[in-house]
């Protein structure tokens, strides 16, 4: 396939300037064994050769040196018309078939067809220095292509909202080599969903990964509508070292025909019983282990099972984020200070303190 | 029982009523181990060790409780000073062996603090040149004891006695080696405990770090981090799986159709040109095959040197899994990368600080600790199982003078009658005679066998008296898994769980569901099919060839460091053990779900 499409799972580089914030850490996050829902990066590549190949790149630029900063009504001018301008023109040649044989190849994965959610994966966006993120559109729960297609192009027009124009003139960020690639990825189906910890939060003990688990998508673990199942394992050999079955009497479940979330009630003997198999309880907790290790400190994610996908392979990582409240270097237990060594560097003395317990 | 007893006490041993038949029991056990005799046996908290002593004791079988668990406490005792432990009393209650641990008195505590950091650092310090002089010297006490002869007496002293002037009959030869046998066991008991006490202390060292440093970690886990992988307890059962691959490999398998009938079976085995595994057959017994299906602790114990048809049988099984395309050999590089792999990521988790305490509390742990493994072989397999073919030989000698039928009939009686028999024996021999031997003996014998019947009839309590708020002392906990927690679960009777799951500890991790197999003695080890799950009031580490058949293990009995812990963290099988009841609760042919993780057991069918 050519550069203006890049598989999650491809191996690729994940190349910034290529993928753009969003697309560079999913392929980097698989690359690393992470399962992140499956998807392609429509790559700045593609949105260069449109925007050049179609004549827009001039246009644009025109359309931007009439905008006067200081009247609102022009950027919104400017905007509209560089959108509209965006969403109708034709693809060149060379790029017919692109998306839609990648959609297609995405699609070869499921039994049927599946919704998906179209991102933007700006190149400045999630960095440091730029409070950009947010700033463009996302997509939930498209079918079908001719929707897929019609929302990349959305995506690619939302880099012109009057929002986005006003931002980079207030912070002097140049127009030239402006670009964007889009993320095209499987829209989570969640059977069971849920957080991981790679610590034990109520004391730092970096040995333990805490995991809330509940039915449907995570929302009501995260916003504590409902009591999820708690569970906390060892890291290192990933047995349960205790265990609560919480209530669980909600679950949102996704409705693919009204692309929104339904909330219902959980029948009794699904709340009873923990959601998690030991299987899948093992494959979020390996998961978390890798992501901490991926990212080098302990992370805070969010997961689910995936009911379109076939097990083994449904677990899907949504976020991992860096757990900041116990990560600070010196926190974590600490145990009595060391008594003096022997001469094997064994302490005869700490023996002898922890046998008569003083 | 009153209902404030349930709530908070075992019974008083005065209390408990002697099973009908068995009236009379006391006298066949020595008046220094009966309760009624003894102080404090109505008063003091004791415990069942129905781990090492599951059967009822004929008499002469006391001599193991006797030697064992006072050596254990010499160690303690007199040995390292260990500043809050002394021994563990012992007594005999309708058959069963109970123990109270012996606690130092607080005031004297302090005092022996630099006794015992002079003489536990002197060991920790020399251990591998100490271990090895221990090797020589267990060696030479079995080499010993091996020659020991036991003969029928001769008609006539031989003419070349008279040439030399010997004057002597012979008799003294039964007289002092049964002397020496009994002192060899004795001292062989005492080697026995030279390490052990040190390696359960460099385990419970670091046990306890772990614990502080990483709170709720799984007990399994520190032990995979300091138990050996590669271990001389499993060596009978590698030299079993090495033959069974050699066979496949010479392609006589068919040799091994019926290993009950051991002759035939290495006859065939030679007349399918197998003499290359014959040698290789006879070079894995010494000292390989001096392995029992027991525990060593019974005269009943079966050793693979004596019962081929056990080690055969095993063999055999094997062949038929070699033929099938199983790897049967133990994944041993898998088992040490996984060691490995455990230790390296919770040294990660270590803060830096106190890395370099985990790593020499580690250190010291794993070099101590393969010897409470390791010695298992020499003492309770090799070194016992010389001892009973030994007893055996002498019994022969009775049974050849008319004493009693059966060589097993001279377990009836105590040591010390045994040798006032051997005095009767050898008077009615000089003395041209009939010995009284056989005109008491057999009714005598007869008479006990009722007892000891009756007294096996009952299942002995798990417990005595009153135990203590709280169960402190370190080897109880470690040797025997008697915590306060187990004794609660105990007085707490069969009402189990809260949804009626059979609970214990989580010894080895991992979660299986197939068909129970319940198992009270190695006898019924030939049941066992390939799937089940071993249900069994303990196991043996010789029952290693069960292992790679089973898909985990449920046992009444046992701590972390149970045979059946280690071995099944050994074979990467789940185990739960000491559950109390497991194998009067579940009955074979049920289907159970064992957790390991949970050390939970649930029965999901009848």
């Amino acid at each position: 396939m050519s550069d203006y499409v890049v598989f999650f799972d491809s191996g690729h580089d994940p190349a910034l300037e290529l993928l753009g914030g969003k697309c560079a850490s999913l392929v980097s996050m698989t690359t690393a064994g992470m399962p992140v829902p499956p998807g392609f990066a429509v790559t700045t590549a593609a949105f260069d050769h449109f925007v050049d190949g179609s004549g827009l790149r001039a246009e644009i630029r025109d359309r931007l040196a009439e905008i006067d900063p200081d009247d609102v009504a022009s950027v919104d001018r400017a905007s509209e018309q560089i959108r509209d301008a965006i969403e109708s023109r034709e693809v060149p040649e060379d790029m017919h078939g692109v998306l839609r044989t990648a959609y297609d190849e995405l699609m070869t994965r499921f039994a049927g067809e599946v919704p998906v959610a179209v991102r933007s994966s700006a190149t400045a966006e999630d960095l440091p220095d730029a409070s950009f993120a947010g700033q463009q559109d996302t997509y939930l729960w498209l079918t079908g292509y001719p929707e897929v297609s019609h929302h990349v192009r959305r995506c690619w027009a939302s880099l012109y909202t009057s929002r986005a124009i006003t931002y980079r003139l207030r912070n002097s960020i140049p127009e030239d080599d402006l670009s964007m690639a889009v993320a095209v990825q499987k829209m989570v189906n969640a059977r069971v969903s849920g957080v991981a910890m790679t610590m034990d939060p109520s004391n730092g003990d970096r040995s333990k990964i805490v995991v809330d688990a509940s039915w449907g998508v995570g929302e009501m673990v995260v916003s504590g509508q409902v009591t999820p199942d708690n569970l906390m394992l060892d890291k290192v050999m990933l047995s349960v070292v205790r265990e609560h079955i919480g209530d669980k009497h909600a679950e949102l479940v996704p409705d693919a025909a009204s692309g929104s979330l339904l909330e219902r009630e959980v029948e009794p003997e699904r709340q009873a019983v923990r959601c998690l198999t030991d299987t899948e309880l093992h494959a979020v907790a390996s998961m978390a282990k890798r992501a901490e290790r991926h990212y080098g400190c302990p992370q805070d994610i969010e997961w689910a099972l995936d009911a379109d996908l076939p097990d083994g392979d449904n677990l899907l990582l949504l976020q991992s984020r860096p757990e900041t409240v116990h990560s600070a270097p010196g926190a974590g237990p600490t145990p009595a200070p060391p008594s003096t060594s022997g001469p094997t560097g064994f302490s005869l003395s700490g023996l002898t303190t922890s046998l008569i317990g003083r | 029982m009153t209902i404030e007893q349930t709530m908070k006490s075992f019974p008083k041993p005065s209390q408990i009523e002697v099973p009908a038949g068995a009236e009379g029991w006391e006298d066949l056990y020595p008046y220094n181990l009966v309760f009624d005799n003894a102080p404090g046996g109505d008063e003091k908290f004791w415990f069942c060790d129905s781990q090492h002593w599951p059967t009822v004791f004929k008499p002469f079988e006391t001599i193991g409780g006797e030697f064992a668990v006072k050596c254990l406490g010499q160690y303690n005792t007199r040995h390292l000073l260990i500043p809050p432990a002394n021994g563990i009393e012992f007594k005999i209650h309708l058959g069963y062996l109970y123990m109270s641990p012996v606690g130092v008195p607080e005031e004297e505590i302090a005092a022996r603090v630099p006794e015992f950091e002079r003489r536990a650092g002197h060991y920790f310090q020399n251990w591998d040149s100490l271990l090895e002089a221990w090797h020589s010297k267990v060696r030479a006490t079995i080499d010993e004891m091996e020659d020991l002869t036991f003969e029928a007496l001769p008609d006539a002293v031989p003419f070349d006695d008279i040439v030399s002037g010997k004057a002597m009959d012979g008799s003294q030869v039964l007289m002092e080696n049964y002397d020496r046998l009994i002192a060899l066991l004795y001292r062989n008991w005492q080697y026995h405990f030279e390490f052990l006490n040190l390696g359960y202390l460099a385990y419970l060292d670091f046990f306890g770090f772990c614990k502080d440093v990483f709170p709720g970690i799984p007990d399994q886990a520190i032990a995979k981090m300091v138990q050996g992988v590669d271990m001389e307890l499993f060596r009978p059962d590698d030299e079993l799986k090495k033959l069974a691959v050699q066979a496949v490999e010479l392609g006589i398998q068919s040799a091994f159709d019926d290993t009950d009938d051991v002759e035939g079976t290495l006859r065939a085995v030679r007349d399918a040109g197998g003499e290359e595994w014959l040698v290789a057959y006879e070079a894995a017994q010494d000292p390989w095959f001096n392995f029992t299906v027991g525990n060593g602790f019974y005269g009943h114990d079966k050793y693979w040197l004596e019962h081929q048809d056990i080690p055969l049988g095993y063999i055999k099984d094997y062949v038929r899994r070699v033929d099938d395309g199983q790897d049967i050999m133990r994944p041993v590089e898998h088992l040490l990368a996984e060691k490995e792999r455990i230790i390296a990521e919770y040294r990660e988790l270590v803060s830096p600080e106190l890395q370099a305490q985990f790593d020499a509390k580690r250190g010291l742990a794993a070099t101590a600790y393969p010897y409470v493994e390791n010695h298992n072989f020499y003492i309770e397999h090799w070194a016992m199982g010389v001892f009973w073919r030994k007893v055996r030989e002498l019994a022969g000698v009775f049974v050849e003078a008319g004493f009693w039928a059966d060589p097993a009939d001279m377990l009836y009686l105590n040591r010390n009658e045994v040798r006032d028999a051997i005095f009767d024996l050898v008077t009615g021999w000089a003395v041209g005679a009939e010995s009284t031997g056989p005109h008491y003996w057999p009714a005598e014998i007869e008479r006990r066998r009722v007892i000891i019947d009756a007294l096996s009839t009952r299942r002995p309590q798990p417990a005595l008296n009153t135990p203590p708020a709280q169960i402190t002392e370190p080897f109880t906990m470690m040797l025997y898994g008697i915590t306060t927690e187990q004794v609660q679960q105990w007085l707490a009777g069969d009402e189990g769980s809260e949804d009626g799951a059979i609970t214990g500890m989580a010894a080895s991790p991992g979660v299986v569901e197939g068909l129970a197999r319940v198992i009270t003695s190695a006898d019924q080890l030939g049941e066992v099919q390939e799937g089940e799950i071993l249900v069994a009031t303990i196991t043996a580490p010789s029952w290693g060839p069960i292992f790679g058949k089973i898909r985990a293990t449920v046992t009444d009995i046992g701590g972390m460091m149970s045979h059946a812990a280690i071995v099944c963290r050994e074979y990467g099988l789940p185990a739960v053990t000491g559950t109390g009841s497991a194998s009067t609760t579940i009955v074979t042919g049920q289907r159970i779900r064992v957790d390991g993780n949970a050390g939970r057991v649930e029965i999901l069918q009848d």
